[in-house]
């Protein structure tokens, strides 16, 4: 019930990033080209999902638990640091230069295309350095 | 050039949005893919790991969906060159996992929870994907 269910869900996003346009780089990247060819579309995107979670999320969390796990698992922290403005920079730059964003990306490998499996390959291969530096920094800092 | 698209946007959005709010009423869990794909991979491969490779399968069988329905794929465009394309996943790959999110979780899911982390998260790599659109085009004509 538990993979039924979250394959379900994620063919929701897939869906309703197929039918955003999110998953076009092309259109992604006119988003942010104000300069240029500018299409506001993303915007619409942005809208739509945020109106529908925040009013969603409103009724939902009310609930003393999801319906089929024993907590709701979501972030606590509040601090603002480096880590996260800097992260986020620098996603920044990749999104830049590519037009995919991993939520626009997963959607695109069921295409049938070479790129987007090309591009995850690279997403994965900077996540994997930065757990392994981390991980491997967390280490020497704290020595067993 | 690429056609405007407001309703359809719009729609395709709020689809994203009720993903999430169902992933949520049912597993409790943010809707954001660096999170849910950070769980597949090594150092910290999570002990749940069967919900997120069935949302990822999910995920990636969306365009499926669109041509059941439409009777088409989406069409895309990938207009930049490879060498930049792959370098950008990379960086991607660095950020999303340094700034504990993406579009998804952040844009999304957070701003959605009004996270003052997710707040400054989203516009922080809006500013910074719109500089690098604007050097990329107008500066460098990339």
């Amino acid at each position: 019930m538990k993979i039924l269910s979250a394959f379900a869900f994620g063919l929701i996003f897939g869906l309703g990033i197929a039918v955003s346009g999110m998953i076009d780089p092309a259109k992604v990247l006119n988003f942010f080209d104000f300069a240029g060819m500018w299409d506001p579309s993303l915007a619409f995107v942005m809208g739509g999902a945020l109106v529908v979670t925040a009013i969603g999320y409103r009724f939902v969390l009310k609930a003393p638990h999801p319906a089929l796990a024993s907590s709701f698992s979501i972030p606590t922290r509040r601090d603002i640091d480096l880590r996260l403005v800097g992260g986020a920079a620098t996603f920044g730059i990749g999104w830049g230069l590519s037009g995919f964003c991993p939520g626009g990306v997963v959607p695109a490998l069921g295409l049938g295309r070479a790129e987007p499996w090309a591009f995850v390959a690279a997403v994965v291969a900077g996540m994997l350095v930065a757990n392994f530096v981390e991980s491997w920094r967390m280490r020497s800092a704290h020595p067993a | 050039m690429t056609e405007f698209t407001p309703f359809l946007s719009a729609l395709g959005g709020a689809l994203i949005g009720l993903s999430a709010v169902l992933l949520m009423a049912v597993h409790g869990r943010i809707a954001g893919v660096t999170g849910i794909l950070g769980g597949l991979l090594p150092p910290k491969i999570a002990g749940d790991w069967a919900w997120r490779a069935a949302f990822l399968a999910g995920m990636i069988c969306g365009p499926l969906g669109y041509a059941l329905i439409t009777g088409g794929m989406p069409r895309i465009d990938v207009p930049v060159s490879v060498p930049m394309f792959l370098i950008g996943g990379f960086i991607v790959g660095i950020g999303v996992s340094y700034g504990s999110g993406c579009t998804s979780g952040h844009g999304v899911c957070g701003m959605a929870r009004v996270s003052p982390r997710s707040i400054v998260a989203t516009l922080t790599f809006m500013a910074t994907t719109t500089v690098t659109v604007f050097l990329v085009r107008h500066v460098f004509g990339l």
